[in-house]
């Protein structure tokens, strides 16, 4: 395995560091049992997390996964800096570069921001998630939850429902799904489907076809609210009548024990009910807990190396 | 393990009498009736500590529970490494908190190792003890750290090392002399 020094995508990664990252996660997860939930191992290094786009989840499991490895971590508060006043992201990281930072964690509304970051410093990126184009971190959680939850996801069927298009979740989660030998599927309104998908992507366009297909995970994507008044976006009532998870379709994933996953935070009456949260194969909560081990085993997997042994 | 022994120190049987005589050295110096947790040192101290434990629970004198340390998070030359080493995981399934601690270790060289369990042990809970128990002790040390108990001491040069070899994890149950080779310990 050879060093590297960013996280950008799942299509960089190799086999074998998608498997150093996932079962490297299984211990750090451990540690949560333990009297003291840290580790020394990033002891006097700096983690900036450089969010253009708020999202106090991903922020917080970031700095959480920081911490338990004693790492220093800043928040970088870009509302609050001159980046409102006009100063371009290469200035900015120009003013981080003479801090000296080991991490930068960046999140940005922009495809491809974090790469052009990553070529501007010395320190390791971690891309949080940009535009429509990656979210990583997120993908490696849900590689490593299904897997914790499942064993062997080798010819499994998971299909991702909602809004393909707009969604970087879909991009990462879907290609690590595929790396790992799962079939994937995506169910979306036609307006909302990418007009070019994988060739060995199932489409879908309703729930019963869907659920002939026989998935063994259904992935729900979060119905990003302020589209709903796009106007090739389904109403809130009409996405949840005909892509939602109803109560009835919770119903058949009861009774053929389905796993259901969601990269949160939901939107309870769209795209799930307050039935769909209480369900008992829901793995939506062991996805935030495996965040944080998943995060610390990518910062881990990144460490800065010295000599080379 | 395809690198020639320079010298073979124990065969099986003596690997074997090596343990039984670790072990006898334990079960003699704890008070009878005292509840014995030993914590082998990832890779080797695990089998060690494994076959200690069946030792001393055959002798009947102590309760004995097992467990293993990964120390690679609390090494203090990860900064050596180009690409961060995979992790194996810490396994102590039970609360250490006033428990006598015996880790195990098969060669205590520059005591680092034993630094950075003593540290990562700490981190699980409050035992009322620790002792350290080494299959071979040798000369080298950079910290102030002494073994409790001893199987084997033995002296080699500055260029060789000593290698432990368990059939849980190796072809072959021997404690040999080769030749040093860059970061072993």
């Amino acid at each position: 395995m050879n060093p590297r020094k960013d996280l950008l995508d799942i299509e960089s990664l190799t086999d074998e560091e998608i498997e150093f990252i996932l079962g490297n996660a299984v211990p750090f997860k451990d540690l949560f049992k333990r009297s003291v939930k840290k580790v020394p191992t990033l002891k006097g290094q700096t983690v900036l997390t450089l969010f253009y786009e708020p999202s106090t989840r991903t922020r917080s499991s970031f700095e959480v996964a920081a911490n338990r490895l004693s790492a220093d971590v800043t928040h970088f508060d870009v509302e609050a800096s001159s980046v409102v006043k006009g100063e371009s992201v290469v200035d900015t990281v120009e003013t981080l570069e003479s801090m000296r930072l080991d991490y930068i964690v960046v999140r940005h509304k922009q495809s491809g921001i974090p790469n052009l970051i990553a070529k501007n410093t010395r320190a390791s990126v971690i891309n949080a998630g940009d535009g429509w184009h990656a979210h990583p971190t997120q993908a490696l959680l849900d590689g490593f939850t299904a897997r914790e939850e499942i064993g062997d996801l080798a010819g499994k069927r998971m299909v991702i429902v909602g809004d393909i298009q707009h969604s970087r979740v879909a991009r990462s989660t879907s290609l690590i799904f595929r790396r790992l030998g799962v079939e994937v599927a995506y169910l979306a309104p036609r307006s909302l489907m990418p007009r070019e998908t994988p060739a060995d992507v199932r489409l879908f366009s309703n729930w019963d076809d869907t659920f002939d297909w026989k998935p063994d995970i259904v992935y729900l994507l979060r119905v990003q609210t302020e589209r709903l008044d796009e106007p090739f976006f389904p109403s809130s009532s009409e996405y949840h009548r005909t892509f939602g998870l109803t109560d009835d379709r919770l119903t058949v994933l009861r009774q053929r024990g389905l796993h259901l996953m969601h990269p949160g935070p939901v939107n309870r009456g769209v795209e799930i009910t307050d039935a769909g949260m209480s369900y008992e194969k829901s793995l939506i909560n062991q996805q935030v807990e495996n965040g944080i081990a998943v995060r610390m085993s990518v910062l881990y997997w990144l460490k800065p190396g010295g000599l080379v042994t | 393990m395809s690198e020639p022994a320079k010298r073979l120190l124990l065969d099986p049987s003596g690997v074997t009498g090596a343990v039984e005589d670790l072990a006898g050295q334990i079960n003699s110096g704890t008070p009878a009736g005292k509840r014995l947790t030993l914590i082998g040192i990832y890779h080797r101290g695990v089998p060690l500590a494994e076959r200690l434990a069946a030792a001393i629970a055959k002798r009947g004198d102590h309760e004995v529970q097992c467990g293993s340390i990964d120390i690679t998070q609390y090494r203090d030359d990860l900064d050596r490494f180009a690409v961060a080493p995979k992790l194996y995981g810490s396994d102590i399934p039970f609360s250490i908190d006033d428990e006598h601690v015996i880790l195990c270790d098969e060669v205590v060289y520059t005591g680092r190792s034993v630094r950075a369990a003593l540290d990562e042990l700490l981190h699980h809970g409050r035992p009322s003890r620790v002792q350290l128990a080494a299959l071979v002790d040798r000369a080298g040390r950079e910290l102030p750290i002494q073994p409790d108990f001893v199987a084997l001491t033995v002296e080699v040069a500055d260029d060789e090392r000593v290698a432990v070899r368990f059939t849980e994890v190796d072809d072959q149950d021997a404690v040999m002399i080769m030749a040093a080779k860059e970061g072993a310990s």
